[in-house]
């Protein structure tokens, strides 16, 4: 193909999106190194608020209660996930799609609904509010997105291969262990990645079902909103930024090797 | 010959279509058997029934005397190779070959000496560590027989192995396939719906319709004298004639047809003066020659003349509008379409067809 000079209507196009959608990211970060206080006047730089965010403890403690959750949730929504979706398309059940609308339900049902719903459970059940009813209410809101991908994925595989495996000596339990787990493993690990993801930017349904001592990082910051957002802020974003960066490259990298 | 598998009254419904009239077959040890049948006719669920893969609604399965029809599909001693091969794509050449004797916890050794012997059996020496998606066609039908055979199977069920390859490879790998079979001495259960391959390989064919078996037999038996109007067309095309018997000449009968009349085996079959028959002739038992005093035959007229395969097909009319082929050898040919012709039948090469018992 022959290139093009000069500025054609594509390139402007493709500019103007990406100037949207990552400029703000920039900013961010490039005011996490900012000396000044006020987060939109630039002070001269500084790594100041770095080393403020190491030293606040309780945004650390919340840090870490969203990795937990994150990964306590996604691991869980995987398991089942996987499970159902193998179910679905093993057997052909007369109420397979009653089941499959039933599974990707949570997706739909608004999150302030499903908060709702949450509490009033669990405190019918009288658990006591913290990281377990944090983990289950995760769990249950990333199911369908590890059921959605799993279950594209084996819609997709040809079901001669488990036949094979069995018809050469596996059982159902090890047929699915070494030839549906590998095949499907791409999605299954792709539909985690977006669970922790989802899991780990919930306000709406945390703030419903936590406790009192069991702060998640989204919570901290939103609630930070009130008193003003410092630089510190930004350069907790700014790390977040980094590590979903390394992960999505990650998950890319899994994905092409089949 | 020890029978080794039995189907009794096998029946299968897949919702509301019979795929499976109850149907029986008997397998002989180091038999290459061939299911022979058009797309539909029940062929592959009779594999998979065999397999284990399908559970029929009714009738038995007997291996080796004993009653398997509700065994799973890993308790069997029969392997097949799957009509898209089926090998597990995140696994390279040898381990897929190996999985069986991974099952079986056979010691690591031993498992690279058989995969290493079953590669050479598949003509594919070095090429264990490739992936499926690297190999051809051809290959990865080798691999899938190295992978079925390397257990040692009592039986080895082949779903249209040849389906997905050119003419060329089909007719290399038919002739390996049958070498494989003749050097390991395991039962062939091969399913095809090209009867050229069915009748090129078996000892014996099962011809399928419709969920059940139209006839059981030799490639000679099935082609000389085929039982039913179906077995005749399906195996070889042959020519189909309705006509009335004249009389009865010892093991013949003459039969009157439309343009003159012919003579056909009976084969014991109960049949009288007057009662209609349908004869099968093959194009080959038919010579054609000018419409004159000089020849006997039936007066037809030529509609249509094709030549492929170094066979020329003269299609000719007889005046009840019936189609008959003759085939012959060369290009040659005096006729043209209009031409009147007598076709006379060489040595007896008519059988009567859809007769009530008989053989």
């Amino acid at each position: 193909m022959a290139k093009k000079r000069g500025i054609s209507f594509s390139g402007i196009y493709l500019t103007l999106i990406l100037i949207i959608m990552y400029v703000p990211i920039v900013l961010v970060v490039i005011f996490s190194f900012n000396e000044s206080k006020i987060s939109s006047l630039w002070g001269g730089f500084s790594l100041n608020w770095y080393g403020e965010l190491f030293r606040d403890r309780s945004m650390f403690e919340a840090l870490r209660n969203s990795v937990v959750l994150g990964l306590l949730s996604s691991f869980s929504a995987a398991v089942i996930g996987t499970l159902a979706a193998t179910g679905l398309t093993r057997y052909k059940l007369k109420s397979g799609k009653v089941m499959e609308y039933f599974a990707t339900l949570p997706i739909m049902i608004p999150e302030i609904i499903m908060g709702m719903v949450f509490l009033t459970f669990f405190s019918l059940l009288g658990l006591p509010f913290g990281m377990v009813t944090l983990v289950i209410a995760h769990t249950s809101f990333c199911i369908p997105y590890v059921f959605l991908m799993v279950k594209a994925r084996l819609a997709g595989l040809d079901k001669s291969y488990v036949e094979a495996a069995r018809d050469l000596g596996a059982s159902e339990l090890r047929a699915f262990y070494d030839i549906t787990m590998p095949l499907a493993m791409p999605a299954i690990v792709s539909g985690m990645l977006l669970s922790f993801a989802m899991s780990f930017d919930d306000v709406i349904i945390s703030v419903f079902v936590t406790g009192v001592n069991t702060n998640t990082l989204p919570m901290k910051i939103y609630s930070q909103i009130k008193t003003g957002v410092t630089p510190k802020t930004n350069a907790l974003c700014a790390l977040i930024f980094v590590v979903t960066i390394f992960l999505c490259a990650l998950s890319m990298r899994i994905s092409k090797k089949k | 010959m020890e029978a080794l598998l039995q189907l009794e009254g096998i029946e299968k419904r897949f919702g509301d279509t019979e795929v499976l009239e109850g149907i029986n077959l008997t397998v002989g040890k180091g038999e290459f058997i061939t299911l022979l049948g058009s797309s539909g006719c029940g062929k592959t669920t009779t594999l998979r029934i065999i397999a284990g893969l399908e559970v029929p609604d009714g009738g038995r399965v007997y291996l080796s005397g004993k009653d398997v029809t509700n065994l799973a599909p890993d308790k069997r001693d029969v392997n097949m190779v799957f009509q898209n091969y089926a090998l597990f794509p995140h696994m390279n050449v040898a381990e897929n070959i190996a999985y069986s004797l991974r099952l079986k916890k056979v010691s690591k050794a031993d498992i690279k000496t058989t995969v290493k012997d079953a590669l050479d059996l598949v003509q594919l020496p070095g090429y264990e560590s490739r992936m499926p998606n690297e190999l051809s066609g051809g290959q990865r039908q080798r691999v899938a027989i190295a992978r079925a055979v390397v257990n040692k199977p009592k039986i080895l069920l082949l779903d249209e192995p040849l389906g997905a390859l050119d003419l060329q490879l089909r007719r290399q790998m038919q002739k390996e396939l049958k070498r494989l079979q003749t050097a390991l001495g395991i039962t062939f259960i091969y399913i095809t719906h090209d009867q050229e391959e069915a009748l090129d390989m078996s000892d014996r064919i099962a011809l399928m319709r419709n969920g059940h078996f139209e006839q059981i037999a030799s490639a000679e038996e099935i082609y000389n004298r085929p039982k039913t109007t179906y077995a005749a067309q399906f195996v070889g095309g042959a020519n189909i004639i309705k006509g009335t018997v004249k009389y009865l000449k010892s093991e013949n009968a003459v039969i009157e047809v439309s343009g003159g009349e012919i003579e056909a085996k009976t084969r014991g079959a109960q049949i009288k003066e007057g009662d209609r028959v349908t004869a099968a002739i093959r194009g080959e038992n038919l010579e054609i020659n000018p419409a004159s005093e000089t020849y006997s035959g039936l007066a037809a007229t030529v509609t249509d003349k094709s030549f492929s395969g170094g066979m020329l097909r003269i299609t000719a009319r007889l005046a009840d509008n019936t189609e008959i082929t003759c085939h012959r050898q060369g290009i040659d040919c005096q006729y043209a379409a209009g031409d009147n012709v007598k076709l006379a039948l060489k040595d007896a090469g008519a059988v009567l067809v859809d007769l009530e018992g008989g053989i």
